[in-house]
């Protein structure tokens, strides 16, 4: 019985995979195109097919410190992360010889299969070009990534395919020289630019503004590296895979110059100056303003419901938080605020002691110890007693009686009895700083660039949609600044300092007799703060291994220096007088501090210059070498 | 019920610990040991600065073992039995490899069966040569003496003095990193390469100890490692 039942189900089954085989062939099914991905021929016929692959070729962008990544801006010494699970960025030594790796080879292949597929394509002549050159505007991008962080690499651009021979050895490139890679950023750029629009208004889309820009950038680095690499001549690899001649420095920095000053004489982009009144509201309006903008050149763009970032929500001041539990992760460090100059072009670090007496200095108010700075230092950096979105910010760190003793709590606004009362109040600020307190400050500053206020920005639901920009005018003049400079063109070099001063509230306009590598370096720290650059610049300039040398040195009393040791974040805290029925009672001193989570000095090793070559990838292709002293 | 839950646990954890025996084998058990040394004397380094590269061929791709360098020159990894090729990457440290006199290969071959104590020979550019220290207790400066003598003299790898330091630090891990305090003599103010004398005042230390912890480095012109006397305890 069993059995005979077995039997006839065995021979159901077997008509069942007859009658599938049979309609298969009938139907064509395996030969039916798939309904969940585009092919190659619907592709490259529609031209908004294609925009879309190039959609996503415009994501993989890649970034190391944004928006999107902003905890990165805690690695150095621009800012603290006052998050309890970042706390190990500022309690390491040495910067793993990794950090940075790039090696999207990918991207690359994805690029280059677009270039391709683009050019046999039969898509209409405007969309044709424009994508083809945006391809190459993005692959000249891509290169310029992997050459900064890793050195001369592979030019590779064309698809490699396999053929399964079972040697794959003719797909195995060498490393070209830095050089070379250098110099093809600049040709592509050059073709590139031919096929873009220049239209200002287009800014998350590459133009010919974009790509000039980019050549700007990509000549001044492989200048710069070719003269200051003579100061560490044992960061290079034997045929110039790393490292450039140094007779190689000026045509670069011409090639820079040159391009700058194409850009700025076309006169399509501009400094943003919509509010002259206020120069620190200004500056941070730049970064915010998406309407008719005209200094951004190109930009990583968001848009609500859609694409948001969590800027704003992380980095919120505390008491003005629309997160409860989220806000005060940046806190930009005294290293930073001390480095803007005072209006009068002379620099100076915050008196808060006088040195002779061992007195503190009283300020009657509490934002008075900053006033008369750069307008750039209120524009990026909330400082004490300064608002946001309308309201003043509440930092304080406590009150300080006469006899030095310190009142203050270990919670955001916490209220304890004052001496000689009887009903509590409050004893430190509801935005902190509170030592050891995550979100909420423990530098004394929260940041201003890029912080949206705009209702809701702050909610993680909503997000902000403010862009990252990429290239801006404002970059453009310091590189020019910077080429002139190295080119001898002292003149020219205090021309567009003074362009990028004067936005900042400087009256007094440089001479060309006070341009000095020292102004060039510190006019780029204060400007671009926050904007991704200081790793790269100081890298280029081979001041990182100075700079961030693992010595465990006091904040500088230099902040004018381009290569004074900054390895700590340090802070400035506000303290209130206690004095009550005393003249002093109620003004403010301050003290320098050193975040007791702080607690390691970083160290750049020359290793770090050129970031390692994951040894599978050296495996893999055996004609590689890796970078120098890892 | 009780008992049942423990005849599952029981169970359980037999099979666990059967099949943990079965899936894995024996971690790495041999030890190679050594120093890095000139001359039979150990070249003392900074810690967490100088590594070398260990290659075990034949296990498909390859990728290097990382060894560091302890400050006093010697080195251990613990290792599965087999090949070994031992490699400094270019500006390892203060010295170069010596090359093999017959092959021109700085490479070495390492046959490890058991435990292993070498030594591996280096060419420094410099070593730290009589390196004194001693205190003055009423005014707690440490004064060191030393003298430089130049290994590498011959006119295309020779390098140039850079500075000189004295570090004093709380532990005995002595560098720039840690010193409480240092005094750093540059090239153009040592007269006598033969003769340096170098003095650092003792800080007030919190919480008060009456020991610190010496030793000269030196820095050597366009070479990114240092290398330094023996470390030295001062008590005062």
């Amino acid at each position: 019985m069993k059995i005979r039942y077995i039997h006839a189900t065995l021979g159901l089954i077997c008509i069942l995979i007859y009658n599938t085989l049979a309609s298969c062939t009938k139907d064509n099914l395996l030969n039916q195109n798939p309904t969940n991905i585009l092919l190659n021929d619907q592709v490259w016929t529609d031209p908004n097919l294609a925009f879309s692959v190039l959609g996503d070729l415009y994501d993989r962008v890649p970034e190391y410190q944004e928006l999107e990544q902003y905890w990165n801006f805690a690695d150095f010494d621009e800012a603290f992360p006052s998050n309890y699970g970042d706390y190990w960025r500022v309690q390491h030594q040495d910067y793993d010889y990794n950090w940075w790796s790039y090696w999207d080879y990918g991207y690359v292949r994805d690029i280059n299969l677009f270039i391709q597929k683009c050019r046999e394509s039969n898509l209409p002549t405007a969309d044709k070009s424009r994508f083809l050159a945006e391809a190459q505007f993005l692959r000249a991008n891509v290169y310029f990534e992997l050459v900064k962080r890793m050195g001369g690499v592979p030019l590779l651009l064309d698809t490699m395919e396999y053929n399964f021979s079972g040697d794959a050895s003719y797909l195995q490139h060498p490393r070209a020289k830095e050089s070379e890679v250098y110099d093809f950023i600049i040709n592509e750029l050059d073709s590139a630019s031919q096929g873009l629009p220049n239209d200002p208004s287009i800014k998350s889309r590459a133009t010919w503004g974009a790509a000039l820009a980019m050549k700007c950038r990509a000549a001044l680095f492989a200048g710069s590296i070719a003269k200051h690499g003579l100061t560490t001549p044992e960061v290079s690899l034997p045929g110039e895979v790393v490292g450039i001649p140094a007779s190689m420095a000026n045509r670069y920095y011409r090639i820079a110059l040159t391009a700058a000053e194409e850009l700025i004489n076309s006169g399509e982009y501009s400094l943003y100056m919509k509010h002259p009144e206020d120069l620190s509201t200004n500056f941070a309006d730049l970064f915010l303003d998406k309407n008719n903008n005209p200094e951004v050149i190109w930009v990583k763009d968001y848009k609500l419901r859609y694409r948001t970032t969590q800027f704003t929500v992380q980095n919120q001041p505390h008491s003005l938080t629309e997160e409860g539990a989220w806000s005060g992760f940046l806190n930009p460090s005294l290293n930073l605020v001390q480095s803007y100059e005072k209006l009068d072009n002379t620099f100076d670090t915050f008196a808060t002691k006088d040195p002779n007496t061992g007195q503190y200095f009283l300020y009657d108010n509490i934002n008075d110890i900053f006033k008369g700075r750069d307008a750039r230092l209120a524009g990026t950096v909330i400082l004490p007693g300064s608002q946001f979105k309308g309201r003043t910010v509440d930092i304080w760190a406590g009150y300080i009686t006469p006899d030095g003793t310190i009142i203050s709590g270990s919670s955001f606004g916490q209220q304890k009895v004052l001496p000689g009362e009887t009903n509590p109040s409050q004893v430190v600020g509801f935005d902190g700083p509170i030592d050891g307190l995550e979100h909420g400050t423990q530098t004394g500053f929260y940041i201003r660039k890029y912080l949206d206020p705009t209702p809701s920005a702050g909610q993680i639901g909503t997000g902000s949609d403010v862009w990252w920009i990429r290239y801006r005018y404002g970059e453009v003049l310091l590189n020019a600044a910077e080429a002139s400079y190295e080119l001898g063109l002292l003149d020219s070099a205090a021309y567009f300092l003074n362009q990028i001063r004067t936005r900042a509230g400087f009256k007094i306009p440089l001479k060309a007799s006070d341009i000095t590598f020292d102004r060039i370096v510190h006019e780029r720290k204060v400007e671009l703060a926050f904007e991704g650059q200081e790793l790269w610049d100081m890298k280029r300039w081979r001041l990182a291994h100075i700079v961030w040398n693992g010595e465990n040195v006091p904040l500088t009393d230099k902040p004018w220096k381009a290569d004074e040791p900054s390895t700590r974040i340090f802070g400035l805290w506000p303290y209130r007088i206690y004095d009550p029925g005393k003249p002093d009672d109620g003004k403010w001193i301050f003290k320098k501090v050193i975040p007791s989570v702080v607690n390691q000095a970083h160290r750049f090793r020359l290793g770090n210059y050129y970031s390692q070559i994951d040894p599978n990838v050296l495996a893999n292709n055996p004609k590689l070498i890796q970078n120098p002293n890892q | 019920m009780k008992s049942q839950v423990l005849l599952l646990l029981t169970i359980a954890l037999i099979a666990c610990d059967a099949s943990c025996k079965k899936d894995n084998y024996s971690p790495p058990d041999t030890y190679l040991k050594g120093r890095i040394v000139y001359e039979g004397e150990p070249i003392n380094v900074a810690y967490n600065d100088v590594t070398f590269q260990l290659w075990q061929p034949g296990w498909g791709k390859l990728t290097p073992i990382n060894v560091t360098v302890n400050q006093d020159g010697s080195y251990s990894a613990l290792l599965f039995k087999g090949n070994y090729k031992l490699v400094f990457p270019d500006g390892a440290g203060p010295f170069i490899p010596t090359k093999d006199k017959d092959t021109g290969n700085d490479t070495i071959y390492i046959n490890l069966q058991s435990n292993m104590q070498m030594d591996i020979d280096v060419l420094p550019y410099y070593m730290i040569r009589n390196a004194r220290f001693s205190v003055n207790t009423t005014d707690s400066i440490v004064s060191a003496s030393c003298s430089i003598e130049k290994i590498i003299t011959d006119s295309i790898l020779e390098k140039d003095i850079e500075y000189v330091s004295l570090y004093i630090s709380k532990t005995n891990w002595v560098d720039g990193r840690t010193s409480i305090n240092s005094v750093t003599l540059q090239k153009s103010e040592i007269n006598d390469i033969n003769n340096i004398e170098l003095k650092v005042k003792i800080p007030s230390i919190i919480p008060t100890q009456h020991y610190v912890f010496a030793r000269i480095g030196l820095k050597i012109k366009n070479v990114g490692k240092m290398i330094f006397s023996n470390v030295q305890e001062i008590d005062f």
